[in-house]
């Protein structure tokens, strides 16, 4: 049987890890590649470096962290932050990332997924979603994309389960949607909209944003309906370990991976 | 002389040979249909559909060198598209001629899989007749390997069948035919279980070389 994934995910900004709270106040939390190792020793199905860095120099910075984890890490890796183009996506997969994630860029050119896809295979794109609830209370739910995430998020006028469905028509082959509204504040995941976005595309749906234990990654997987789940600071401070929410998952009858 | 991995631009070439190197493989990345005739074990990689695979493996003249280094006895390892151009045909966008090494059929996942690609990790359990093979040795069976794949092989003869696993259908994910193995996940990027397998064909291949040179010596090729 498939089984669900749990995927660290490490926000990397000049070579090194760190963590916002909502996008702000980053902190330092380590060395990639040495967390890499350590999160696939844990029992991580698959690792996620998003590149939060602003300069070309430290996108260089970046090629060489996902260099040096493909050579001692043999477990999925997916790259994001920064691609732009179909030659980014290009250097991080030589580097050796498996996968790449595109959000901004794809809202802009949408295209961007459709000659992804061609070049590389659908199984290399993902298209991340930042998502905000936007529908009033009693309304029925509504969501839509922004880009730039972060102080200054800008509206794109986009349907989030719109752009998912033609994200994955355009050929992306995962789609990671992140709950802006959730994102930070371990409440657990926004279960409608993954649950929206789940029902609505074909390809598997990857939870992100708001995880504060391992029951809210349960609920992702089971009343959200993801295919993975995506995790930071709960893992990166060692509030719980990859095993010990596999242990909880396997208790409640979601299949994952043994050791 | 080193292993060739087969280079004709599949897009897990470079994890493939980082995973080698990484389990002490003494390899050469190559094109050339003239050294991968004359290597002592051939890796091909994959990645992406098999139609786009035969027309490079064609151009570049590597096609019709495939079925001699398999038919001498050579080890010879396949992963995912790697397995399946193996096969006599695909049905991948349309029914289209693979290398015919294997008896069998390329087709897709049925629809009542769920979501197709299979993404992700799942169980592979070893059929009890190949069990003992050494390219699956100290791999516990029913362990899970990273899959990402649209199309299976549907191999005709049910001997060659050492590993299965579920998505739908159960459908063959490991092949091993005399010195011929194949499997339908990534064992680059499956962890322990992905490098012990790896491992254990770079071990194989090498007994298998030592054996050619040194034809009255038995070697093991446990690891």
């Amino acid at each position: 049987m498939l089984t669900r994934r749990i995927i660290p995910c490490l926000d990397v900004k000049a070579g090194r890890v760190v963590k916002g709270v909502a996008f702000l106040n980053h902190r330092d939390a380590g060395d990639p590649v040495a967390l890499a190792a350590a999160y696939n020793e844990a029992g991580a199905d698959e690792l996620v470096f998003y590149d939060i860095t602003a300069s070309s120099d430290e996108r260089a910075i970046m090629v060489e962290v996902v260099e040096r984890t493909a050579e001692q890490v043999f477990i999925p890796l997916t790259v994001g932050g920064g691609i732009r183009s179909t030659d980014d996506m290009y250097r991080m997969l030589r580097a050796g990332a498996d996968k790449v994630s595109i959000n901004t860029a794809a809202v802009l050119n949408p295209r961007l997924i459709a000659e992804g896809a061609q070049r590389f295979g659908s199984q290399c794109i993902v298209l991340s979603i930042d998502a905000r609830r936007v529908s009033a209370p009693g309304e029925p739910p509504r969501w839509a994309v922004f880009t730039h995430t972060g102080a200054n998020p800008r509206p794109t006028g986009l349907d989030a389960i719109a752009w998912a469905r033609r994200g994955a028509e355009l050929g992306a082959g995962e789609i990671c949607i992140n709950s802006m509204d959730a994102d930070g504040q371990k409440t657990g995941y926004d279960l409608a909209l993954l649950r929206a976005v789940a029902e609505a595309v074909p390809v598997p749906v990857i939870a992100s944003g708001g995880v504060g234990n391992p029951e809210h990654m349960y609920q992702g997987l089971s009343e959200g309906l993801a295919d993975a789940v995506l995790a930071a600071s709960i893992f990166h401070f060692g509030e719980y370990s990859v095993a010990e929410v596999k242990q909880y998952l396997r208790e409640r009858g979601v299949p994952v991976r043994g050791a | 002389m080193p292993m060739a991995v087969i280079n004709y631009g599949a897009g897990n070439l470079p994890n493939v040979v980082r995973a080698l190197r990484h389990v002490g493989a003494d390899l050469v990345v190559t094109d050339d249909p003239a050294v991968i005739r004359a290597a002592p074990a051939v890796v091909l990689p994959g990645v992406g559909a098999t139609a786009d695979t035969m027309r490079s493996l064609r151009e570049l003249g590597i096609a019709e060198v495939l079925p001699e280094v398999v038919a001498a006895g050579r080890p010879f390892l396949g992963i995912c598209v790697g397995m399946q151009v193996l096969l006599s045909a695909s049905e991948e966008f349309g029914l289209h001629p693979c290398l015919d090494i294997v008896a069998g059929t390329v087709r897709r996942l049925p629809a009542s899989a769920g979501k197709v690609p299979q993404i992700g990790w799942n169980q592979v359990r070893f059929a009890p007749a190949h069990a003992g093979h050494p390219l699956l040795a100290d791999i516990p069976d029913g362990s899970d390997f990273y899959f990402v794949h649209s199309y299976f092989c549907d191999v005709a003869d049910p001997a060659l069948v050492a590993g299965t696993t579920t998505y739908g259908t159960p459908f063959p994910s490991v092949m091993i035919r005399d010195n011929l193995a194949a499997v339908q996940f990534h064992p680059e990027k499956s962890g322990k279980w992905g490098l012990r397998l790896l491992a254990n064909f770079v071990s194989y291949a090498m007994g298998h070389a030592g054996n050619r040179t040194h034809p009255h010596q038995h070697q093991s090729l446990q690891i």
